[in-house]
């Protein structure tokens, strides 16, 4: 399991910079989700990896896995949709501004 | 009272003056005097306690690792000063009163200055010398604005540049010797410091540290060489020159060094700089000031001066020099003020200050004539008035002073410079005063109201006073504040006029007659000096300004090229690097945790996993298609969070998945819907090849992780043990989030506000303006479904959104306890609300919208501020839980938890953000389905809120306009309704023509 987990985090992160390196706004807003869901993964992960024990009480049980983490991804997807909605904006404000989805400055005198 | 609330009530009331501007002038500058009066008296009632020779203090612990304490007491040198900055404050709020015109922003000059206040006076009473470096940057900040508060002036603005720059670099370097006098007493409490002589003096670092200190001391106090900032402070207000160039800011320089005069001064390197800088600046800054013609420009060098002589006498290091610069302090301060205030008087009255151009005027301002004489006769050092004293002072110290072995080069200079002095002491009063009355002002010159010229009558007077009586008057403060100075234990003599024909009374002769002659003398030494070259101090600045930021855009320019993809391919590889560097160097240990075993769902979902990732890299030119593959990422990551025992990461990764692809739609909807290509192979390959090393280092190290147990144990241990106990909540992520970790909660959903708040600001912009008619003109360019409001989509969304609704609260109220909470109910209504947008259109439901969500967003930050802050009534921290059980009638015994608040507060503000953010998209694409309609003015038409659209010509559809506002809205919908009545028949008109949203 591990290694699945770990392997899929990995494929995620790849994937995520590859997309993050393109020119334009759109796959770079996707590269951005992949490397979200990258990273909400891996710090899930550093409370590893336990099945069947969610962190909820019951009589009779005592062992759980890690909440920690999980407190800290949950509020970390929240906010990555926040940040995700923002870019979205700036994007879609500076492609009808500019008329293209281009996210970097041609040349510097063309960008001037 | 004490010296914590003195320093902090100039900071109180600050606000205040900007508030009652509203009401007047006068009640602006009275709540100013008010303020600083009663910091006046406040100081004042330790006075019996000071000249007793007691200390007052307080002591507040703020940050006592780090030596931080908010400790103040008033010494003898701390209460002179506080006078001083407290009275001649209250002067010049009197006389700033009568100066400032209608026209100029009176409130803020009054916030300025008791800022400006404040801060001096926390310098002054500071006994922690980080406390200190906190005024002083302070002060530099303050008198900032208050230097450039003629904004429209162009040499207000680079005078308060100058300021800064000079200032700021010098209390950088104050800071930096600060904390090497503090590392070496061991102490940051100047009184702690200040009995460590021995060991400061002994130590290798006392070099630097003086040079350092010195380095702040001298730019703050305008000695040479960084004089040349005081005479461009010019161009402030004149209120604002008589106050921080008389008692405030350039004294703190001299503040400090009395301050420190106990522990730094008495060596041959204080003696060598200190003294010397300050004589060769008493005597350059005089010789200067005889050839300017801007009164103001002459007081300010004259300033300068003045400064130097008492840095002079500090440099000396004996009780003498101590005595002769605290009372020269008290004596500069009331004449030099005094005389601002006149330049300032003659200035408003005349409209000019131009020596060259004045003359006369004794006739025309009597008054002005006599109190701006006697101030100027006391700087030239004339008998019967103060400056006469502490100037003898001067003399007889310098007299008896040696330098290198030389024992006639000070004496000679101390003369000369004071022969300088009087030079243009006399000139400011016989051209400004004296000869034929001047014509050709710009303004009839009479004098002022009584309201400004009370405050340099007053101190006038004072100088009259110090002069006749210096030891009745004067005489408990300059002893008070001499032994300050020199650390204790200090006898003053008698104050006296005259000490029989000493050395002093005879250079002081031999200054004064001096100075009438080279007056005599004013006109050809004018023409020699026109003819001189010298270097100009501001082209100087000027230029190592321009290098400097030629630098700075050189190395700028070169780091920061504009490209993004650069940026993010520079931070990966760095990334990577310092992963790999950390890898190759550290050191891991063996596996110590078994394997999770794997079944055959937990590979299905890892192949789709992999399948969907690799086919947005592969097909992402087709983003449609990118965002279903985004989906299904998606979904495998909620279902993996269910299988590794984490339902509330499922539930929020499921529910936030549904608003990222509205969210990606909405964007999608203007946006091209393919991606060119367009990096070359060698590119493609490259990116590829470093995120797969990037890839591969993520799963190494988070394999690494999972494979080995915690170093140390967490705290998770302690919150599974408290969750029920403390908290009284069984789902420990909640209780993680609403109660232990609640202030990170409550951050969380105020940056999610913000971010919501970010996007509405854009959104508002880009329905403005050039883009505005972008929009209009825009048109989609995929074809378009049939129906747009599908009638079986909209009846299941309608019938369907009580439903939501329930089960949103059903999510919220089980949170406590089982999966569910706060974020994810929030999201779940979030998504009840966005499907009615999409089945029923836009312009439908934002009509229906009874509560903006900003206002969601507001009162979700407010509930769970107010919920953490109910604490406090249990004597508990901020955000600190409680709970209970209830039993009511009818009902199981349920549990009650203020928490429960706190979640409703998260609730609210994840309501509000995602619709905010959802809104602001579903707006633009509305404006540009509209088209022409509502022009280029047509913003309002798509407003947040409904008021706002009560003028859009669709408001007059199918039904009358009052169904699509609220009850309360009606008359104004009316009454807009009937005032455009003929605009909106021509809107009907067009949209036959454009066919209607609906």
């Amino acid at each position: 399991m591990e290694l699945l987990v770990a392997s899929a985090i990995g494929v995620l992160t790849a994937a995520g910079i590859y997309m993050i390196l393109r020119l334009r706004s759109f796959p770079v807003v996707v590269g951005m989700s992949l490397l979200s869901y990258a990273v909400n993964v891996f710090l899930f992960a550093t409370g590893r990896l336990v099945i069947n024990q969610p962190p909820i009480l019951r009589d009779g049980v005592t062992s759980y896995t890690d909440p920690i983490p999980q407190a800290l991804v949950l509020t970390a997807i929240v906010i990555s949709f926040g940040m995700t909605a923002v870019v979205v904006m700036l994007a879609l404000g500076a492609f009808i501004e500019a008329g293209n989805d281009r996210i970097d400055l041609e040349t510097e005198e063309d960008g001037q | 009272m004490s010296p914590a609330l003195i320093a902090a009530l100039p900071f109180l009331g600050a606000a205040l003056p900007s508030i009652l501007i509203r009401t007047g002038r006068n009640n602006a500058a009275a709540v100013a005097a008010l303020f600083t009066g009663l910091a006046l008296l406040g100081l004042l009632l330790n006075l019996p306690t000071v000249l007793a020779g007691g200390v007052v203090e307080t002591k507040i612990d703020w940050l006592p690792w780090l030596g931080l304490n908010v400790n103040f007491w008033i010494d003898g040198l701390g209460m002179l000063f506080a006078t001083l900055i407290l009275g001649i404050g209250l002067l010049i709020i009197l006389y700033a009163r009568y100066y400032l015109s209608n026209r100029d922003p009176v409130g803020q000059f009054y916030t300025y200055l008791l800022l400006f206040q404040g801060a001096m006076v926390g310098i002054v009473l500071s006994d922690n010398i980080l406390l200190l470096l906190i005024f002083w940057e302070l002060t530099s900040l303050s008198s900032f604005l208050l230097i450039g508060y003629w904004k429209h002036l162009p040499e207000g603005r680079q005078g308060a540049r100058m300021a800064l720059t000079v200032t700021g670099m010098g209390g950088l370097s104050m800071i930096a010797g600060m904390l090497i006098l503090g590392h070496i007493a061991g102490s940051y409490d100047i009184s702690e410091i200040l009995k460590h002589k021995d060991a400061i003096q002994a130590s290798p670092y006392y070099i630097p540290a003086l040079l350092l200190i010195l380095g702040g001391a001298f730019t703050k106090s305008a000695q040479f060489p960084f004089h040349f900032w005081l005479p461009h402070a010019m161009a402030a207000p004149t209120p604002v020159s008589a106050y921080l160039h008389s008692a405030t800011m350039v004294k703190a320089g001299l503040f400090l060094m009395a301050r420190m005069w106990p522990v730094l001064s008495g060596t041959p390197e204080w003696f060598y700089i200190v003294a010397s800088v300050g004589l060769f600046t008493m005597f350059i800054a005089a010789l200067i000031a005889i050839f300017k013609h801007d009164m103001k420009a002459l007081l300010a060098f004259s300033t300068v001066s003045h400064l130097g002589l008492i840095t002079f006498m500090l440099g000396l290091g004996t009780e003498a020099g101590a005595l002769a610069a605290v009372f020269h302090i008290i004596n500069h301060a009331t004449f030099k003020a005094a005389l601002f205030m006149s330049a300032g008087i003659v200035d408003h009255e005349a409209g000019t200050r131009d020596l060259t151009r004045i003359s006369g005027l004794r006739k025309l301002m009597p008054i002005t004539f006599t109190i701006a004489t006697i101030a100027a006769l006391s700087m030239a050092g004339i008998p019967l008035f103060n400056g006469f004293l502490s100037k003898e002072m001067m003399l007889e110290a310098g007299a008896h002073t040696s330098w290198l072995k030389n024992d006639w080069l000070i004496p000679a200079m101390a003369t000369v410079a004071a022969l300088f002095s009087a030079t243009y002491a006399f000139r400011f009063i016989t051209h400004a005063f004296f000869g034929p009355v001047s014509e050709d002002l710009p303004k009839k010159p009479h004098d002022p109201n009584f309201g400004m010229w009370l405050s340099p009558g007053f101190l006038v007077v004072l100088v009259v006073a110090i002069g006749l009586f210096p030891m009745a008057v004067a005489g408990p403060y300059v002893q008070m504040a001499t032994n300050a100075v020199v650390g204790g234990g200090y006898h003053m003599h008698t104050l006296k006029i005259w000490h029989g024909v000493t050395p002093a009374l005879i250079m002081s002769a031999i200054a004064v007659i001096g100075g009438i002659i080279f007056l005599g003398a004013h006109a050809p030494l004018q023409k020699i000096w026109d003819r001189t070259p010298r270097p100009e101090a501001k082209a100087i600045f000027d230029w190592i300004i321009d290098k400097a930021h030629a630098l700075a855009v050189f190395i700028t320019q070169g780091l920061h090229t504009g490209s993004m993809a650069r940026y993010l391919m520079l931070f990966t590889v760095a990334s990577v690097a310092a992963g790999l560097y950390a890898f190759s160097t550290g050191t891991i240990g063996a596996p110590t945790r078994d394997l999770t075993p794997v079944n055959g769902a937990a590979i299905a979902a890892w192949i789709l996993l992999l399948t969907a990732t690799l086919s947005i890299v592969a097909f992402h030119h087709n983003r449609i298609l990118a965002l279903v593959m985004i989906g299904i990422v998606g979904l495998i990551v909620s279902i993996s969070f269910i299988f590794l025992s984490a339902p509330d990461l499922a539930l929020t990764q499921i529910s936030v998945e549904v608003v990222t692809a509205v969210l990606m739609l909405l964007a999608l909807n203007f946006l091209p819907k393919v991606t060119k290509t367009e990096s070359s192979r060698m590119k493609l390959g490259f990116d590829a090849g470093l995120a797969i090393v990037a890839g591969v280092a993520v799963t190494g190290l988070i394999y690494a992780l999972m494979t080995r147990d915690f170093a140390f144990p967490t705290m998770s241990g302690y919150m599974l043990d408290n969750s029920y106990n403390l908290a009284g909540g069984d789902n420990v992520v909640n209780v993680i989030l609403v109660d232990f970790r609640g202030y990170d909660t409550y951050g969380e959903v105020t940056v999610l506000g913000i971010a919501a708040l970010v996007i509405f600001a854009l959104t508002e912009a880009l329905l403005q303006g050039a883009s505005s008619r972008k929009l209009i003109a825009w048109r989609p360019d995929v074809a378009r479904g049939g129906d747009k409001h599908p009638l079986m989509l909209l009846i299941v969304t309608r019938v369907m959104m009580p439903i939501a609704l329930v089960v949103g609260l059903y999510i919220f109220l089980r949170g406590h306890n089982q999966p569910g909470g706060g974020f994810i109910a929030g999201l779940v209504v979030a998504i009840a609300l966005v499907t009615q947008y999409m089945a029923s259109g836009f312009a439908w439901t934002q009509a229906r919208q009874k509560v903006y969500y900003h206002v969601l967003i507001a009162a979700g930050v407010l509930v769970a501020g107010v919920t953490g802050a109910g604490a406090f009534f249990n004597d508990m921290p901020f955000l600190t839980s409680d709970f209970g059980y209830v039993k009511l009638p009818g009902l199981e015994k349920f549990e009650l938890a203020t928490a429960a608040g706190f979640d409703l507060g998260v609730f609210l503000g994840v309501v509000g953000s995602v619709m905010l953010a959802l809104g602001g998209l579903s707006r633009l694409a509305r404006r540009a389905a509209m088209g022409e309609q509502g022009g280029e003015d047509g913003a309002h038409i798509v407003a947040e809120k409904p008021e706002a659209r009560v003028l859009a010509p669709l408001a007059a559809g199918p039904y009358p306009p009052e169904a699509k506002v609220p009850r309360r809205w009606w008359k104004t919908a009316r009454a807009a309704q009937e005032a455009t009545q003929a605009e909106r028949d021509t809107i009907h008109e067009n949209k036959k023509d454009h066919g209607g949203d609906h």
